[in-house]
């Protein structure tokens, strides 16, 4: 049944699609002046940067990377599955435990790296500053995501050829933020391996 | 009788209207609240012009004319002149101009004037608690570590309305790529809708940069660390930077949908096509375009490079040559025309002229070595009121009386409606024409007490405001009466050719009675004979 203002489903999939992409667009810049604020930073004073990545958990962030690239891969074939009409519950399930393994993951880092916080001085905390508001908006994007793809797994039923936008624009939300992480990976856990 | 239920009348309880998912309707719970806030702010700048009559600080003190000023501007600038065309008229008109039923969006539509709501109550909030003293510029590090005013509130406040901008603008976007109605391609569509599609697509990549670096001074005020504060390792530039990097394209949020209505006003009362139609279509993207590429020049005396100044000074001279364009264009549509000084058109009129001169003053600013001598005097506070308030104020207003009929269902008195105008263009040019050479002369803005030699100039533009403030209690009197007492309106009063002229006033409640179809480009006006 096709809502007001539009004609057809058709048209209100196309509509939601391309207003998805046009939020991404404003996403990518809400999250623009922490990009550029980090790039001030670390050419203003890039010893400091290196020596505070050093206790970033290089083997926790890349394991996250993994998860996290895993749950696009799921999320897409949830997409496909919704498209084709198949059963899409599983595909969805297994999203949002791989993004709670990586918020639980972010957590412990979170917990680990207090300690090292609380030694930093100078620039190191411009880094730190940085490094947890930009993780932390990330992980607060995740969870927002983790939230739509529970909200998709209990309307399942609804998504089939026929209708299922609603699948595909959540598709599209969920490889941003991970597409996010992707940036964020390098610029956080890898300065030391970079500049040595 | 026949009763054909329209807009207004599907319902009259409070809940109908807080409920709403008509486009028509938000647009009015719009321009109440907008219209709410313009009041305030402007009580704001009664009080500013109050204590600049004299040239002692002898009204309020130094603290409380800070309070006042940064009032005035955020008040303005969020939460009437953002949302001012866009979020009223663009919601109101530019489903019914396309041919659609609604926003493509209708839910998201009331949800984003909620949103504003939200973050008026915030900034009303922080008002109450003792207001804010940074100036709307919010710079740091003043805003995050000296000032003791309530920051965080305001900067709440204002970081809430931008998502009510931006989902306005997302929603405009994709109701003009999906909605329109048969035959009607982008080449078709009235500049009205071209202006709005341009703001909207502003709205939607520089909000999320202010936001963002709100954020980030409310985090360094909250923290004590961060990256603006140079005492901390930052660099106050880069908040400039950011800041700009938003704040100089809002000015076209502000000015793109004024040129928008200007260009429906004018080729109506001149009956006459209007002038160079792709030119005027393309200079709004121009100028979209451009806006971001100029910001540097609000920092030509911070400290950024010689380079950079030289690089800002050059493009911002560009954004002259669509802003010419447009203005050449209205005029040429006047050429041989048969003018009508309807109330519509004397806005339209005064707009042209006040925002020719804005614009020229804004290229004295563009240049490096006079803006050294011009930049924090009243000479600049004189230009972005030309724009802002000659400009796009003057614009509302005119879009107001022109689609009144429409939106009203009935006609306001229009020989009040032309009184108004000229009181607004006469009061308009003497509060802010004193003001160019008080800075010319060496005025620094921003201060409550100022040499006695001055005082002749700021005098005037304190009657001129006394002025103002008639001209813009006039229109909420009259066009208040209008709505119980004035004659009802016909569809189209104007013998105007857009599609929102074709359906009933006021529409009904999902725009028209059957689909239309576009045949013909805009503006098809027959000369009168």
């Amino acid at each position: 049944m096709p809502t007001i203002p539009f004609d057809s489903r058709l048209e209100r999939r196309e509509a939601a699609l391309l207003a998805m992409w046009a939020f991404l667009v404003t996403e990518a810049l809400f999250f623009g002046p922490l990009f550029f604020g980090y790039v001030h930073g670390r050419i203003a004073n890039p010893a400091a940067f290196v020596s505070a990545s050093h206790p970033m958990h290089v083997v926790l962030g890349t394991l996250n990377t993994a998860l996290l690239m895993t749950s696009s891969l799921t999320m897409a074939l949830a997409v496909r599955g919704a498209q084709q009409g198949k059963a899409i519950r599983l595909w969805l399930a297994l999203t949002a435990l791989l993004g709670l393994a990586f918020l639980g993951i972010k957590a412990s880092e979170y917990w680990m790296e207090s300690s090292e916080v609380a030694k930093a001085s100078g620039a190191e905390l411009t880094f730190y500053f940085l490094y947890f508001a930009m993780t932390g908006l990330h992980a607060l994007h995740l969870t927002i995501g983790i939230g739509v793809v529970a909200w998709l797994w209990r309307h399942a039923a609804r998504f089939g050829r026929e209708y299922h936008a609603p699948v595909e624009v959540s598709g599209l939300y969920w490889h941003f933020v991970d597409v996010v992480w992707v940036f964020l990976y390098p610029m956080f856990y890898l300065l030391e391996r970079y500049n040595a | 009788m026949v009763t054909v239920t329209n807009y207004l009348s599907d319902g009259f309880t409070l809940r109908s209207w807080l409920t709403t998912h008509d486009h028509k309707r938000i647009a009015v719970l719009y321009m109440v609240a907008i219209t709410a806030f313009f009041f305030l702010g402007g009580a704001a700048a009664t009080m500013i012009r109050l204590e600049l009559a004299t040239p002692q600080g002898d009204l309020v003190s130094a603290d409380t004319y800070n309070k006042l000023f940064t009032v005035h501007g955020v008040v303005m600038v969020w939460f009437f002149l953002i949302p001012s065309i866009p979020a009223v008229l663009g919601n109101f008109l530019v489903p019914l101009m396309i041919g659609a039923k609604d926003m493509a969006f209708p839910r998201l539509n009331l949800a984003s004037w909620y949103v504003y709501v939200l973050g008026g109550l915030f900034t009303v909030a922080a008002l109450v608690a003792g207001g804010v003293d940074t100036g709307w510029t919010f710079y740091t590090p003043y805003s995050t570590r000296f000032t003791d005013s309530n920051v965080i509130l305001v900067i709440l406040g204002v970081f809430i309305v931008g998502f009510s901008s931006i989902l306005t603008g997302l929603n405009i976007i994709v109701t003009v790529h999906k909605l329109r109605a048969p035959g009607l391609g982008w080449f078709r569509l009235p500049l009205f809708i071209w202006a709005n599609y341009a703001t909207s697509l502003i709205l939607l990549l520089a909000t999320p940069v202010l936001a963002m670096t709100l954020v980030l001074v409310a985090l360094e005020r909250f923290t004590g660390i961060g990256i603006f504060d140079p005492a901390l390792g930052g660099d106050p530039l880069l908040f400039q930077h950011l800041f700009w990097f938003y704040s100089h394209p809002a000015v076209y949020i502000m000015i793109l949908p004024a040129m928008g209505v200007a260009s429906e006003i004018i080729p109506c009362f001149a009956r006459r096509t209007v002038f160079g139609y792709r030119f005027m279509a393309y200079a709004i993207l121009g100028i979209a375009t451009l806006g971001f590429l100029v910001w540097g020049h609000h920092m030509f005396v911070s400290g950024q490079s010689m380079y950079a100044g030289m690089v800002f000074s050059m493009l911002s001279f560009l954004v002259a040559i669509p802003s010419a364009i447009k203005v050449f264009n209205w005029t040429a549509t006047l050429y041989k025309g048969s003018i009508f000084f309807s109330a519509p058109m004397l806005y339209a009129l005064g707009f042209v002229g006040l925002f020719t001169i804005g614009g020229l003053t804004g290229l004295f600013l563009a240049s490096l070595a006079l803006d050294v001598h011009l930049t924090d005097t009243y000479f600049v506070v004189a230009h972005f009121h030309y724009i802002m308030v000659g400009g796009s104020v003057m614009m509302y207003l005119g879009a107001l009386h022109f689609w009144w009929p429409k939106i009203s269902g009935r006609m306001y008195p229009e020989m009040l409606g032309r009184i108004a105008a000229l009181t607004l263009f006469l009061g308009f040019n003497l509060t802010f024409f004193p003001q160019y050479l008080l800075g010319w002369l060496g005025m620094p803005r921003r201060y409550h007490e100022y040499p006695p030699e001055f005082q002749l100039l700021n005098l005037f533009s304190s009657a001129g405001a006394a002025v103002l403030a008639v001209g813009y209690l006039l229109p909420l009197g009259y066009l208040g009466w209008s709505l119980f007492f004035g004659k009802r309106a016909p569809a189209n009063p104007w013998g105007a050719t857009g599609l929102e002229w074709q359906t009933p006033s006021p529409p009904p409640k999902h725009n028209f009675e059957e689909q239309p179809v576009v045949t013909r480009g805009p503006y098809a006006y027959d000369p009168v004979r």
